[in-house]
């Protein structure tokens, strides 16, 4: 209880300040489109033979908006020295951390919700299931976590923009395989097994043990 | 109010110990990695299928498995820094890192130099070769995070905690490697095929190799911890110089 109100008040603040401005859900649905649209020329393929790697190309598109969505998180902090209130507002470290990761989440997700349809036009995606929308849950769950941890990092350098990805990528690596290997099962309608077998517990596993470590150790990140 | 002149000197004279103490270190590293090499170019024999290039494995493959301890030498120094807040440990954490980093870039180095004419190609997204690759960009990450720190009290803490998930996500980057590659029909190739039994002498130049490069890292972090002390000092030096007369 204790955890869970100042989170929710943090995440809440969030979403009402994006509510009011639109910035980053607007930024991030045109650079998705414009994700697939490059991608389109970078691949040249003829027109519906996207379908294979479409699920590839849904995860670069997911995981790069997402990494534009978490520089915003802590950046936009900086204006009126919001992220000096929001530090020595009277809440712990794991409060403010697991806060703004749910304000992530609640971004991404949405952002993720408007821009599936319109993938599934323009890459030919064969079916949509709910299994997918579980598997997008939990893949985003721990982008938001790792994200937010290391743009807590990234806001207080001068390099903020190079920083965060060149940390984020490499740690999200299990994330992008395990929703891409799930999401190509999961639109071929096949031999569901897999999904359940592997790549829902590695993204469970994944974004618990984060969950905890991240929300442990944040405390470290704003310091000294 | 301790007088910065003073504690040069203290640290000097220990500087001087440990320096004699890695020389002779040096000297014995030295020459077993000069032995190291007339065992792997004049004692091991050449391999029936892959020939020469089959010797790059005695170098590789302890410079592999010492760049993973490297690592974990990194992140638990790392976590015993944020317990401890003791700089010692921060500059292990640092020289390890470094060290770790180099080796592994090695390791790649060597593994694509052995790949190719043995595997026919210089790169495969296989298993351990991906999970290294990886790791070797969450440890620039690391070494990038301290050099973009404001200041070195957060490179401190900020590389301490980049540390620890690094080394948390390796495992699940390799198990996630390697189902990905599974459900792909691939070759099988490289370590899972090497796996059998070793000859005897194969396995024991092998051992003194590690052993030879073990000496070389171990000698490589020191030398490089005693440069961040020094590194350290100076920089203290100068901070207290300048808080003595601000206008100089």
């Amino acid at each position: 209880m204790k955890l869970l109100r100042p989170t929710l008040a943090i995440a809440w603040k969030d979403v009402r300040l994006e509510l009011r401005s639109r910035d980053t859900v607007i930024s991030a649905l045109v650079f998705g489109l414009i994700v697939v649209v490059v991608f389109n020329f970078g691949l040249n393929r003829a027109p519906g033979s996207l379908a294979p790697v479409a699920p590839g190309l849904l995860w670069v598109a997911y995981s790069f908006i997402g990494v534009l969505a978490m520089n915003r998180t802590f950046a936009r902090e900086l204006e009126h020295g919001g992220l000096d209130g929001l530090l020595i507002a009277p809440v712990s470290r794991d409060a403010v951390f697991l806060g703004k990761a749910l304000g992530s989440l609640v971004f991404m997700l949405v952002i993720q919700a408007i821009l599936l349809p319109v993938f599934a036009v323009m890459l030919g995606l064969p079916a949509l299931s709910p299994v997918l929308g579980l598997i997008i849950l939990l893949a985003t769950v721990g982008f938001a976590t790792i994200g937010t941890f290391f743009a807590g990092i990234a806001v207080q350098t001068r390099s903020r923009e190079i920083l965060l990805p060149v940390l984020f990528f490499p740690v999200v690596v299990p994330i992008i395989i395990a929703a891409v290997e799930a999401t190509a099962l999961a639109l071929q309608g096949g031999p569901a097994g897999p999904i359940w077998s592997r790549w829902i517990p590695l993204l469970v596993v994944f974004d618990a043990l984060f969950l905890v470590v991240c929300s442990w150790i944040f405390a470290f990140v704003f310091e000294g | 109010m301790a007088s910065p002149g003073r504690r040069a000197a203290g640290g000097n004279s220990l500087l001087r110990a440990a320096r004699s103490a890695s020389l002779w270190f040096l000297l014995l590293t030295a020459a077993l990695l000069l032995a190291d090499g007339y065992l792997i170019f004049m004692v091991a024999p050449t391999d029936a299928v892959l020939g020469d290039v089959q010797r790059i494995f005695y170098i590789h493959v302890p410079i592999s498995i010492i760049s993973f301890l490297g690592f974990f030498v990194c992140a638990v120094a790392g976590i015993a820094y944020l317990i401890r807040r003791s700089e010692r440990w921060d500059r292990l954490a640092h020289a390890s890192a470094e060290v770790g980093v180099i080796f592994v870039t090695l390791a790649l180095v060597t593994g694509v130099i052995w790949a190719r004419p043995v595997w026919g190609v210089w790169w495969t997204w296989e298993p351990r070769l991906t999970t290294t690759l990886i790791l070797w960009l969450i440890y620039v990450a690391y070494l990038m995070i301290r050099h973009y720190a404001p200041t070195p009290q957060q490179g401190r803490s900020w590389s301490a905690v980049v540390g620890i998930i690094g080394f948390i996500d390796v495992p699940i980057v390799y198990y996630s490697v390697q189902w990905w590659r599974s459900i792909h029909p691939v070759q099988v190739i490289g370590p899972e095929a090497a796996d059998d039994a070793l000859e005897p002498i194969i396995s024991r130049i092998l051992i003194f190799s590690l052993i030879a490069i073990l000496m070389l890292a171990c000698y490589l972090v020191m030398e490089r911890m005693m440069l961040r002390a020094a590194e350290d000092n100076i920089t203290e030096l100068r901070r207290q110089q300048q808080d003595a007369s601000p206008d100089y």
